[in-house]
């Protein structure tokens, strides 16, 4: 195995213990979740297989899942940004492409991208989980409310670690 | 043939996204029903002892609050048990109450009130003897219904899960009616079922039924805070706001029922004549 392999799954454990030990316990107003482990799958390589990572994404969910006692909810909604990540890429490639090797992280393309990027899929993911949580449309606006807070705060702890890790590379 | 594969190869993306999410979909439906799986939920080993880990951290911190509740409790049995030792005989209610239900104390490890369906995982399983369908209940009011064990930890289906029904009784005035969570506030549940001709009123207690002989009759569950009625409605909007505060849960007792599979094999034999 090689090192960025090694270094992909010590990612996987350490999102998912921080998400069930730590970001499980925190909500704020009732509303506002934070789920942090969505950056695991927004920071693959760009070049990742996306069947490859669609079976990443199942399998992370699958463990966040067990966790909350949810079987399926987080795995359906991160396997379908897992899906649409590669697909938002390849739309919001900047002028002059993307730099081989590199991750699509705040560091290399600048906030306003990093932005462009995140923001949609987050919203994704929160709002397919929060919709299929609550089994429809029946509580419309208070399931609404729980998707922008949780997306605020959601945003918020990724931009936070991305600033956080931008530091220590340079 | 080739073309089929070429078809497959090209939309193999696609083809694989349609189908794990049809796989979440069916885990997921089949996991909101009643009991199920053992082993892919939180009472597994791993992942009830990850948690019961974090939890034990947590614990510190509310161990003052624990600690005077558990005193609390203890008055309140002190002197229970003292008016029972002035009466000259046991009654045989009492007695009977003895026979019936049987309690087995256990701690909190994973507990979550701002989902729309909140689970609590417990550190007690099958070798503690409890089962799925057991009733769960606080030194406050009712918690919920053990929804599956594995041999050391089970998960309750906590009162605030939009699936979960509890068949109560308006104390002051005897009429039934069944307590259901909104999925909004964790201190508030809904009172349904109450017909127009009933007078509730702010402050009456709302206990089990004991209908389902899942609860034991008269476990507390909150205290009625708003009635409303519109004008055309066959029954009240009644808010109750629960007895016991989820968000700081710490240990709880399973109810278990001597004379639950008595009662349902005698049920189940009535239903089998009636059809």
């Amino acid at each position: 195995m090689t090192r960025s392999g090694i270094l992909v799954v010590v990612y996987f454990i350490v999102y998912l213990l921080a998400q069930v030990m730590l970001f499980k316990q925190l909500v704020l107003f009732n509303t506002a979740f934070c789920f942090v482990y969505i950056v695991f799958i927004l920071m693959l390589p760009m070049e990742t297989n996306s069947t490859v990572l669609m079976f990443v994404a199942f399998l992370l969910g699958f463990s966040v899942d067990i966790f909350y006692d949810s079987l399926g909810l987080h795995a359906l909604s991160l396997v379908l940004i897992a899906y649409v990540r590669n697909l938002w890429l390849s739309t919001i490639t900047p002028q002059g492409g993307y730099d081989t090797g590199q991750g699509p992280t705040l560091a290399v393309n600048g906030l306003q991208w990093f932005i462009v990027y995140s923001l949609p899929l987050v919203f994704i993911h929160h709002f397919t989980l929060f919709f299929v949580e609550a089994g429809g449309f029946g509580l419309f606006w208070y399931t609404m409310s729980k998707v922008i807070t949780s997306l605020m705060f959601t945003m918020t702890i990724i931009l936070f670690l991305q600033y956080f890790s931008f530091k220590r590379r340079r | 043939m080739l073309r089929l594969i070429n078809f497959l190869f090209q939309y193999r993306a696609f083809i694989t996204f349609l189908s794990l999410e049809i796989l979440c979909a069916w885990l997921w439906v089949e996991s909101s029903q009643y009991q199920n799986t053992k082993f892919f939920n939180s009472s597994n080993r791993v992942a009830a002892g990850i948690m019961g880990t974090a939890q034990g951290i947590r614990e510190y911190v509310s161990l003052r609050h624990t600690n005077q509740e558990l005193s609390d409790e203890n008055a309140q049995l002190r002197t229970l048990l003292n008016r029972l030792n002035e009466q000259s005989e046991i009654s045989t209610r009492t007695l009977d109450t003895l026979v019936r239900y049987e309690f087995v104390s256990a701690r909190v490890i994973n507990n979550s009130v701002a989902q729309f369906k909140n689970f609590i995982t417990i550190n007690r399983g099958e070798d503690a003897g409890l089962r799925p369908g057991m009733a769960v209940i606080s030194t406050a009011g009712a918690i919920g219904k053990v929804k599956s064990v594995s041999p050391h930890f089970a998960v309750i289906t906590s009162i605030l899960n939009i699936d979960e029904q509890v068949s109560s009784v308006l104390k002051r005035t005897g009429n039934f009616g069944t307590i259901q969570w909104e999925g909004t506030d964790p201190r508030i549940a809904n009172l349904l079922y109450v017909p127009r001709h009933v007078r509730p009123a702010a402050g009456d207690s709302v206990v089990t039924s004991g209908y389902n002989a899942v609860f034991p009759e008269g476990i507390l569950i909150g205290k009625v805070k708003k009635v409303s009625l519109d004008k055309e409605a066959l029954f009240y909007d009644i808010q109750v706001e629960l007895a016991q505060d989820f968000n700081s849960l710490y240990y709880v007792r399973i109810v278990k029922s001597g004379l639950k599979s008595e009662l349902d094999s005698l049920e189940f034999v009535t239903i089998g004549e009636r059809q």
